[in-house]
């Protein structure tokens, strides 16, 4: 990690910052150290670990005064973080495919019991056989387990996630965990340029205090959290659960405009790149984003008007949003990251295509499966996607629907 | 203590099936008694062994003497009586709820 | 502290009434008990694992804690209640808590000798200051009696049948007490619900030792031991005088045995009148009784051993008399 430059802010409307280089997870760790939560569970994975060895060096020197708790797994991870998020304590954990696995259990729980957590998940490809590099298996395995999950393309989004993260999961109208994802090694090993917010203070006051309404430490009204809810109440909880995505969007929208009224980076449920008038599109997320933005600025010069939809907020899922965009193109590429196993396509293509039938979209779909256990994908490869997307445009008939991209015939 | 509503929908429930402290109180699991415990106050002596040993929390101890049972939540195990360390008769016995309901007609 | 039950009895009821505990179970008066070991300046924070215990005090919504409690799943009582514990010491040291607390995590003997060993284990390990309270009641009851690995060996359960090929359950005990001894932690002790006092003083010293504490407490199960629904204490005082579930304490690695029977009762004054060990009794299984007889023997044994080590090594370590 390197300071390269300090801007002053003098005549900037925006906050002074500092430029890092920073790996995602080393950014991920900055912003958690200029949090400074109450509580954080870790256990080692690849590829997280790096994350966690650096807030621990920050425990260690005093830059945080954070209660580290190394667990001995992930299971417990989870578990500590629910239970001191329960406790009243703003709380984190961070993890990546095979410990997701391992929590699975407490991270349904966690959502359940509406606790504000935090959670960095490096994405790794979910065992077997082991593999410890990218894929979106794990989390996309738990889309369903109501967490609100937000995709970085680079370490700056990671850095700017981690933080909004925060005052999304704990608004109360939300009151919902978020993951944050950022690709295994691609994101977290790799040393990018990162605009930091130079005073912590600012950090700490744009998130707020954490001021829970019902927590185990509070002497004067005692709770029972957890209860055994029958067939008469489980219902009834589960629809408030829906309630807290249907009021995610706005908060995540308004959240990532005031982040930006501060550090010039707005956010927003999804990016779309060189949209307005775009007749092919591929929808991507996370590093896979960057790597189509050079392939269309390529096409683009040589007059193919390609785009792409970037999906930073994919739980809640902005349906609408993207049919409202895809809607106006000729053939659309949905790039998944990984399988869902038995069904045509992958998660996230079948979820748009789900959408665009509610939206009376006649847009053609397909489905480019890639980079599985960190198999690379380059900028030839998307042209590649972009060439089908053309005959598709041009009346070409789709022959299959799932398609696999990198893949060894 | 809150008062626990009857029905409520899903806008209405606590935040992440949270719960009010104390609230089994207002559970009757009284009806479940097949036996009643009676109280023979000749033969007490106040060891609160009875109460001790409660897993209802049903026996009333008032200026640490024995006072009564809650009946709304005795579950009338009997443990009270098995307990009871007074030789011979004890000072808790246990009698059948319908002889209990017919004593009380007369 | 001295257990009174009258001085005992000013103190609030923690645990309500019109939780849905079987008529007679042993377990809610334990925990009873255990709510009233705090000073009155003394807050709690429970957590439970999933259990008979657990789904009988929860029922939504119902809850019968007076105090602050939280389930979270089956495994990880002691994993949830360390991070409530770490919640309090920061946020007291933030000046965000003022009230002092103590916490105190309990599961039964599923949670606690077999799907959630690895997270008590964990918990003990890292120091913090909480007391665990395993309610052993020798088997899965919640979900119907099957055996766990505290089920005692020759006790039919719903996963181990006594029939014409086998016995009831095969193996011994695990003994848990131990494994938590082998954790060096301040204290450990072995209690049983039909010993008030002494169970009130160990679930005291637990939550005041200044670390991490385990007590394993007999709790029966009538419903699974097959006895009288008034009859759990009375069973769990024989396994005691049968030198079969011993009363001891280890602090700071020093053993000290609690009671001592004047005559051991036979293991068969135990096992007998319990429908679980009924199959026993024949000339076919006799060989179990003998065994299970000679394992209670072997343990005994041992303990008065580790009990007599232990003075010695506290005579050693005391400073030398001028």
């Amino acid at each position: 990690m390197s300071t390269t430059a300090v801007s002053k802010g003098a005549g900037s409307k925006f906050t002074p910052h500092e430029i890092m280089g920073l790996s995602g997870n080393e950014a991920a760790a900055e912003a958690l150290k200029q949090v400074n939560p109450d509580v954080a569970a870790v256990f080692p994975i690849t590829p997280q670990t790096e994350l966690m060895h650096k807030f621990a060096e920050y425990v260690a020197n005093g830059a945080v005064d954070t209660e580290l708790i190394n667990v001995e797994s992930e299971h417990s991870a989870m578990s500590a973080t629910v239970g001191a998020s329960a406790a009243g304590a703003r709380a984190v954990t961070a993890t990546s495919a095979n410990g997701l696995a391992l929590m699975w259990e407490i991270v349904a729980i966690a959502s359940s019991l509406r606790l504000p957590i935090v959670m960095p998940v490096v994405n790794r490809a979910i065992s077997g056989p082991l593999n410890i590099h990218c894929d979106h298996s794990d989390t996309m395995g738990c889309r369903d387990l109501g967490w609100i999950q937000l995709y970085s393309e680079d370490s700056q989004e990671a850095y700017d996630n981690m933080i909004q993260a925060f005052r999304i999961a704990e608004d109360k109208s939300v009151m919902l965990p978020v993951m944050v994802t950022f690709d295994g090694f691609i994101i977290s090993h790799t040393m990018e340029r990162v605009e930091i917010i130079a005073d912590d203070g600012v950090v700490r006051k744009f998130v707020g205090e954490y001021k829970p309404e019902n927590y185990l430490l509070n002497a004067q009204h005692p709770v029972t959290y957890g209860p055994l809810d029958l067939p008469d109440w489980l219902f009834e909880h589960k629809r408030q659960e829906v309630q807290g995505f249907l009021n995610a969007p706005e908060v995540i929208k308004k959240v990532g405009r005031e982040y930006g009224q501060i550090t010039g980076r707005s956010y927003d449920l999804l990016e779309n790149y060189r949209m307005d008038d775009a007749e092919l599109a591929v929808v991507a997320l996370g590093s896979t984003a960057g790597t189509a933005k050079a392939a269309i600025d390529e096409l683009r010069d040589e007059g193919v008007k390609a785009g792409l939809v970037k999906i930073r907020c994919f739980r809640p899922f902005p349906g609408k949003e993207l049919c409202a965009t895809l809607g106006r193109c000729k053939a659309v590429s949905v790039m998944d990251r990984s399988f869902s196993f038995g069904l045509e396509g992958g998660p996230v293509f079948n979820e748009i295509r789900g959408a665009a039938y509610g939206a009376g979209l006649k847009v053609p779909m397909v489905s480019h499966i890639y980079g599985i256990g960190g198999r690379d994908i380059n900028v030839t490869q998307i042209r590649g996607i972009f060439e089908g997307l053309k005959k598709l445009a041009s009346g070409g008939r789709i022959e299959t629907v799932e398609n696999y991209v990198g893949l060894r015939e | 203590m809150a008062e626990v509503k009857k029905v409520k929908g899903w806008r209405d429930v606590a935040i992440g099936g949270l719960v009010e402290p104390g609230t089994s109180e207002q559970y009757n699991t009284g009806s479940w008694r097949t036996y009643r415990p009676v109280w023979h106050a000749d033969r007490c002596i106040h060891c609160l062994q009875c109460w001790a040993f409660c897993p209802d929390s049903s026996i009333v101890v008032k200026d640490e003497k024995f006072s009564g049972f809650d009946y709304y939540h005795c579950k009338g195990c009997g443990l009270c009586a098995k307990m009871c360390p007074v030789k011979g008769e004890k000072a808790i016995t246990m009698i059948l709820e319908t002889e209990a309901a017919k004593a009380e007609k007369k | 502290m001295a257990l009174n039950l009258k001085k005992l009895s000013h103190k609030p009821e923690m645990l309500a009434p019109g939780h849905r505990a079987c008529s007679g179970c042993t377990a809610p008066f334990m925990i009873r008990l255990a709510l009233k070991m705090v000073e009155d300046d003394e807050k709690l924070v429970t957590s439970i694992a999933t259990g008979c215990m657990e789904v009988v005090t929860t029922i939504y919504p119902f809850s019968a804690w007076k105090c602050s409690n939280i389930h979270c799943a089956f495994e990880n009582s002691a994993a949830t209640l360390s991070g409530a514990e770490a919640a309090y010491r920061v946020l007291a040291k933030r000046g965000k808590v003022k009230e002092k607390f103590k916490f105190l995590a309990m599961g039964g003997d599923g949670g606690t000798y077999d799907i959630g060993f690895q997270s008590l284990s964990g918990a003990m390990e890292r120091g913090h200051e909480m007391l665990y309270i395993c309610y052993d009641n020798e088997g899965y009851m919640n979900t119907g009696i099957q055996r766990s690995s505290a089920t005692p060996k020759g006790a039919e359960t719903n996963t181990s049948f006594a029939g014409t090929a086998k016995p009831g359950k095969e193996q011994h005990r695990k003994d848990l007490t131990a494994c938590l001894v082998a954790h060096d932690i301040p204290y450990v002790a072995q209690a049983s619900v039909h010993n008030i006092r002494d169970l009130g003083d160990k679930i005291y010293k637990g939550l005041h030792c200044g670390g991490p504490a385990f007590i394993n407490v007999l709790a029966p199960c009538h419903r699974g031991w097959r006895i009288g629904v008034d009859q759990g204490v009375e069973y769990a005082r024989l396994a005691v005088e049968a030198n079969f579930w011993p009363l001891f304490e280890v602090e700071k690695g020093l053993y000290k045995i609690n009671y001592k029977p004047k005559t051991q009762l036979p293991i068969t004054d135990w096992l007998k009148g319990q429908g679980r060990f009924k199959h026993l009794f024949n000339d076919k299984n006799k060989h179990i009784i003998d065994e299970l007889q000679a394992e209670a023997d072997k343990k005994w044994k041992q303990l008065l051993r580790r009990e007599a080590e232990s003075l010695e090594d506290a005579k050693a370590a005391a400073p030398a008399q001028a």
